[in-house]
């Protein structure tokens, strides 16, 4: 199978690859996945409390490339953009943008559970 | 400058070695008679092309030429066997003992036996992935006709104790099948020294052509037959009908010559190779265990897991470089990883993050080199992306961490 260049160009330089501060009451942490199902993704984005947007986004990822991708482009994708936006984020447009076939759309359905499960964490935080 | 490729999933399939090519060629063309047509000199000269192949054969297995049954490879030799034996002995018995760390050619056969109405055992093996010689003992009933177990698996390369087997089967006068298919050639296989009475290989394992493979079946003491599962014009004893594939089987034979001729200096140099690989591999990562038995396997395979690293991703990293395989099933559908691993008793974590890596004729000690290196920054690099091993360095429990699995 062979993958697409979205795909291999977010695998071989990953964005926002990294950790942020999760006691920080700024920072909402999503950790997705099983290592007994091959993937687990952690997605973590900090919020600008005064505007409500996502100011930095990060994650790291445990799995094959087309779900390092597709969380590497979710980070990119949320970093600007305004909570109730992000929230909008579907599994389809990651799966359009990168090209992935069907047997990798669980990857998507990961990265969309990780963004919304970091925005959780972050309402959950700040009541 | 060119991409570099190496090659090292000789388990997969192997090159045609060029010398079984150049012995194949003028029976396209020159020689290309049926080996089944009796009235002209081009039916004899395919014929006694075959006959030589099939010497060939039986000399590297210590066998009898009549005992070699032409086949299109291990797959269809390892259905014959199994349903034919099914069928040929339905008399004595309908039970059949196998292990759950065969190739799918025997597995999903045995599961065919079972919807026939046949009884099949699928004995579980040892953390080493050896069968338990007791417990074989103890699957054997009244009704048992067939044991059939591999030479040599194809995932880790673990060599079962054939001789001990082939004794167990004697005693209790059942007949003893092997999927030989990744031992032939590589190894010393010869069946009637450990008392196996079928056994199935394939051309494309050792350097010959895909698509031809062969059927041991015991001519004496006992006489062994199958039913054809084949009809037709009842060639190869009536056992496997249809017209012989006489360039295949010449590349067969020549491949089974050349094995016989070379395999001792063959397999020495591809454990060193091995060996250094593993050692390259091991001592500079943390965190990797070789799966399976390392005193009882293949000389030229190993099969590596490294902890909280996605195999195929990591294949990834190199892939444009060098052919491995990986024990991760991320492109499947169930997400199961491989369940030869999963036997052996390891836990999903380890079974995702493996890597078999098989040597063969064609590599040098630079592949190795090369391999060592792109694989270990293909391992740190997926490490750096790696959340559970991020957890792990930070000394979390990650047993204890309550995955929301999906």
């Amino acid at each position: 199978m062979a993958y697409s260049e979205k795909v291999l160009d977010h695998f071989k330089n990953p964005r926002n690859v990294g950790t942020l501060d999760k006691t920080k009451k700024s920072v909402g942490t999503g950790l997705v996945g099983a290592p007994e199902c091959g993937d687990v993704m952690r997605l973590q984005i900090e919020v600008d409390e005064n505007t409500n947007t996502i100011r930095d986004a990060k994650f790291k990822t445990f799995g094959c490339g087309s779900a390092i991708a597709s969380s590497s482009l979710a980070t990119e994708w949320l970093k600007g953009k305004s909570i109730d936006d992000a929230m909008k984020i579907d599994n389809m447009d990651i799966v359009e943008e990168l090209a992935l076939p069907p047997v990798k759309i669980h990857c998507s359905v990961l990265a969309e559970d990780a963004i919304k499960s970091a925005i959780n964490d972050y309402k959950e935080k700040n009541g | 400058m060119a991409i570099r490729k190496i090659y090292l999933d000789n388990n997969s399939t192997t090159p045609c070695d060029p010398r079984v090519v150049d012995a194949m060629v003028p029976y396209f063309h020159d020689v290309f008679g049926n080996a089944a047509s009796r009235s002209h000199p081009f039916g004899w000269m395919a014929e006694e092309a075959v006959d030589y192949s099939r010497e060939q054969l039986a000399k590297l297995i210590g066998a009898d030429p009549k005992e070699i049954i032409f086949t299109s490879g291990a797959t269809e030799s390892d259905n014959l066997a199994l349903k034919g034996a099914y069928e040929m002995y339905a008399r004595k018995g309908n039970h059949i003992i196998t292990l759950e760390t065969e190739h799918k050619a025997v597995i999903d056969a045995c599961k065919r036996i079972q919807k026939m109405g046949g009884d099949v055992t699928f004995l579980p093996v040892q953390r080493d992935g050896l069968v338990d010689l007791n417990q074989l003992e103890a699957a054997i009933t009244d009704k048992t006709i067939l044991v059939s177990i591999m030479w040599a698996n194809n995932e880790t390369g673990v060599i079962q104790p054939m001789k001990e087997i082939g004794e167990i089967c004697a005693k209790h006068g059942v007949l003893f099948m092997s999927d030989a298919t990744q031992a032939v050639g590589k190894i010393p296989t010869f069946p009637k020294e450990v008392g196996i009475h079928l056994m199935a290989f394939t051309g494309h394992k050792m350097y010959g052509p895909k698509g031809v493979g062969a059927l041991f079946v015991n001519r004496k003491n006992p006489r062994v037959k199958v039913t054809a599962q084949i009809d037709g014009g009842g060639h190869e004893r009536g056992m496997r009908s249809g017209t012989l594939n006489v360039p295949g089987i010449v590349g067969l034979g020549t491949a089974a010559e050349l094995a016989r001729l070379e395999m001792e200096e063959e397999a020495k140099r591809l454990s060193v190779l091995r060996d250094k690989l593993e050692k390259g591999l091991m001592s500079q990562l943390e965190e990797c265990y070789i799966n399976g038995s390392v005193k009882h396997r293949m000389p030229h395979v190993t099969n590596i897991s490294f902890k909280h690293v996605e195999g195929e991703g990591l294949m990834m990293t190199f892939n444009q470089n060098i052919a491995v395989s990986s024990g991760s099933a991320c492109t499947s559908a169930s997400l199961e990883p491989s369940y030869v691993l999963m036997a052996l008793g390891l836990g999903d974590d380890l079974a995702h993050s493996s890597l078999r890596l098989s040597l063969g004729r064609f590599n040098k000690e630079e592949d190795v080199n090369f391999a060592i290196d792109a694989i270990a920054n293909g391992v740190n690099h997926m490490r750096d992306l790696s959340p559970i091993w991020e957890m792990y360095k930070e000394g979390v429990d990650l047993e204890s961490v309550e995955w929301a699995e999906h």
